[in-house]
């Protein structure tokens, strides 16, 4: 089967367009939505599968060979990451199906949730640079319908924002591959770096390698670049907005991952410095907005961007160690947040409020809910056994072997702060003495806990299972750190 | 006070129907000259536009009685499925096919898979300009 990397894009198109025909039927929606999603987990395991064994596959789309076509390329890095992409909107998914109501349901909210999972899968997957902008604006449009669907006040006002701050972020993405295209003569990623190799990277390129930060840094939230994010994702519902915390930042950071690893890796004196102060200062401010507020939601929203400078700290480091320590904390982060999300949505489900100083007392009548949610919380933070252990461990001796003290120092100190803004959660909300609540969806918190725990076990498992899953974040980082094994993948010279 | 235009309504009837035969020849010309589903399209839109100005939504809707919206879907099927189809065939995704055939009135003539591929794209530029014009026209 040689498309096998295009069908967990293909899959959630096909059940995307199929959708659109099921417009007021939400039984069939819910069905069709839920097969597919499954169907595309399935498809991803078998491609991480056979990337592991048979080494990276390409597809050249219409049969052109690679510089002149689109080329597809599942790499185990892209393969993994489309594969926990597509496991956590299977669950958001489930999710959604007692919360997101019928209002948001009766127009479209099943067939964009799936053209999201295309963009993001697409942006994962893509060899070609432009192509890569294409799937970021389906990624995009999806999530602007995403976040206005339901048409309330606040979600009006943040969507303005957002979209206006993506369109210009998106119209310089054009004019950065305008002016690779004119340097380099190409748009296919693998054709890219080998001419940039042939060059030496001259300053130009230089130029161009900080704007596409720019660019990928607005779609990502890094320091300067972040102001958006807190607003535009406190308007969505719950599972909207675990789909927009788990995926969409985590595209940015994928894109600034490929092209700092496979374009611009001849004058890293500059362009990765620049890299390492934006991650710095990213966490920095992560911290001090985590810590700052007392809004369940805020909280975790400030630990994206947490999350963002950590994991691009790893790769402004460039050796083999912490761009390990960076793809596996990537994917840790992609699970958990979500998997945070959709627990604090069920505690705002039972209790009606994101306020933590009207909140208390949930492990009373919730116990489950309590227990998972501390769970989530170590695994976060990164206490041993849990997945979040493994990911800074190497991050920080990745760190401290290139003698970056400083920010491996950070990244350590940046944990205490990530573990006192969620426990300060758990000790207000889930802890204390019970209060009255008069939560509108009180009686599915236990089918919404239910579609939660899974991903809980999984981010669990993928902390105590980190030996099983070790050769395969290996073999993503070692096509990071030799762009030479992509490059032979994809132009079979 | 309701305003006498049977001239453009009368003008509008001629009109439409050449605006609509342009926008088919420029779709079927796309492959060898300027053209394609995408201008089609919006010319095809533009002419279901200009009766929507001389009359009005309803009257254009029992004319016409599309459901936009599905027309979008059905565009994006047959774009997606031709370009699917290559995967019955084992060979990359989005690898088009052609051959020559001898038409009874056109005579040899080259037929190939990317029309399909137009077609969907002819469909969804309709829907999609067409769904855009009646929301807006319809919501106070």
């Amino acid at each position: 089967m040689i498309n096998l990397p295009i069908l967990p894009i293909l899959i959630p198109l096909f059940a995307a367009i199929i959708l659109m025909f099921f417009g007021k039927n939400i039984t069939m929606q819910k069905w069709i939505g839920a097969i597919a999603t499954a169907g595309t987990v399935a498809a991803s395991i078998v491609l991480v599968n056979v990337v592991h064994t048979e080494g990276i596959q390409t597809v050249d789309l219409g049969s052109w060979k690679a510089p002149f076509g689109i080329t597809m390329v599942s790499d185990m890095l892209s393969a993994l990451l489309v594969t926990t992409t597509s496991i956590i909107t299977f669950f958001v998914l489930l999710y959604s199906f007692r919360s997101i109501g019928k209002d948001r349901e009766r127009f479209y909210f099943y067939p964009v949730v799936q053209f999201l999972l295309v963009g993001v899968n697409g942006a994962f997957t893509t060899g070609d640079i432009f192509n890569l902008f294409v799937f970021f604006e389906v990624m995009l449009m999806s999530s602007y319908v995403l976040l206005v669907l339901g048409g309330t006040k606040v979600q009006l006002r943040e969507s303005i924002k957002y979209i206006l701050v993506n369109i210009i972020s998106s119209a310089l993405f054009v004019v950065m591959v305008a002016y690779l295209y004119s340097v380099i003569g190409s748009l296919n990623m693998a054709d890219i770096s080998v001419k940039i190799a042939e060059f030496d990277q001259p300053g130009i390129l230089t130029v161009i390698a900080v704007m596409f930060l720019v660019v990928y840094g607005l779609k990502g939230a890094i320091f300067p670049l972040y102001f958006w994010l807190p607003g535009s994702y406190y308007a969505p519902p719950t599972p909207v907005l675990a789909l927009f915390g788990a995926l969409l930042t985590k595209v940015g950071v994928y894109s600034i991952i490929r092209t700092y690893t496979l374009f611009f890796y001849h004058d890293t004196g500059y362009t990765h410095t620049i890299l390492a102060w934006l991650a710095i200062l990213t966490i920095v401010v992560g911290c001090i907005g985590a810590i700052a507020y007392w809004d369940v939601k805020k909280i975790l929203i400030y630990n994206i961007i947490i999350a963002v400078g950590v994991i691009l700290f790893g790769v402004s480091v460039m050796s083999p160690e912490s761009l390990e320590g960076s793809v596996y904390y990537l994917i840790h982060d992609m699970i958990i947040k979500a998997a945070l999300f959709l627990l604090v949505g069920v505690m705002i489900a039972i209790t009606g409020t994101s306020n933590l100083r009207k909140m208390g007392g949930l492990i009373k009548d919730y116990p489950w809910l309590g227990w998972t949610f501390l769970i989530a919380t170590l695994t976060l933070a990164g206490i041993p056994p849990f997945s979040g252990f493994i990911g800074k461990l190497l991050l920080v001796r990745g760190s401290f072997a290139a003698e970056a003290y400083l920010g491996g120092g950070l990244i350590l100190l940046s944990s205490l702060f990530v573990l006192y803004s969620v426990i300060k959660i758990f000790l207000n909300g889930v802890w204390g003495v019970p209060k009255e609540y008069n939560g509108s969806n009180k009686h599915n918190a236990f089918y919404l806990w239910g579609s939660t725990v899974f991903l809980v076990i999984l981010a669990v498992a993928y902390g105590v299972g980190a030996e099983a899953v070790r050769p395969l974040i290996s073999q993503a980082s070692e096509a990071l750190s030799d762009p030479g094994i992509y490059i032979q993948a994809v132009l079979k010279e | 006070m309701k305003t006498n235009d049977v001239i453009l309504q009368t003008v509008t009837t001629i009109v439409s129907f050449i605006i609509i035969l342009f926008s088919i020849q420029l779709f079927f010309a796309g492959h060898y000259t300027p053209g394609g589903g995408f201008i089609g399209g919006l010319m095809t839109s533009g002419a279901l536009v200009l009766l929507l100005l001389a009359y009005d939504i309803k009257t254009v809707r029992t004319i016409l009685p599309i459901d936009y919206k599905l027309l979008t879907a059905i565009g994006l099927l047959l774009a997606v499925g031709t370009g699917a189809g290559a995967l019955l065939f084992n060979v990359p995704f989005l690898t088009h096919a052609y051959d020559y055939f001898h038409l009874p009135l056109l005579g040899e003539t080259s037929l190939h898979t990317a029309v399909i591929f137009d077609t969907g794209v002819y469909f969804v530029v309709i829907g999609i300009t067409m769904t855009i014009i009646q929301t807006i026209g319809v919501s106070e």
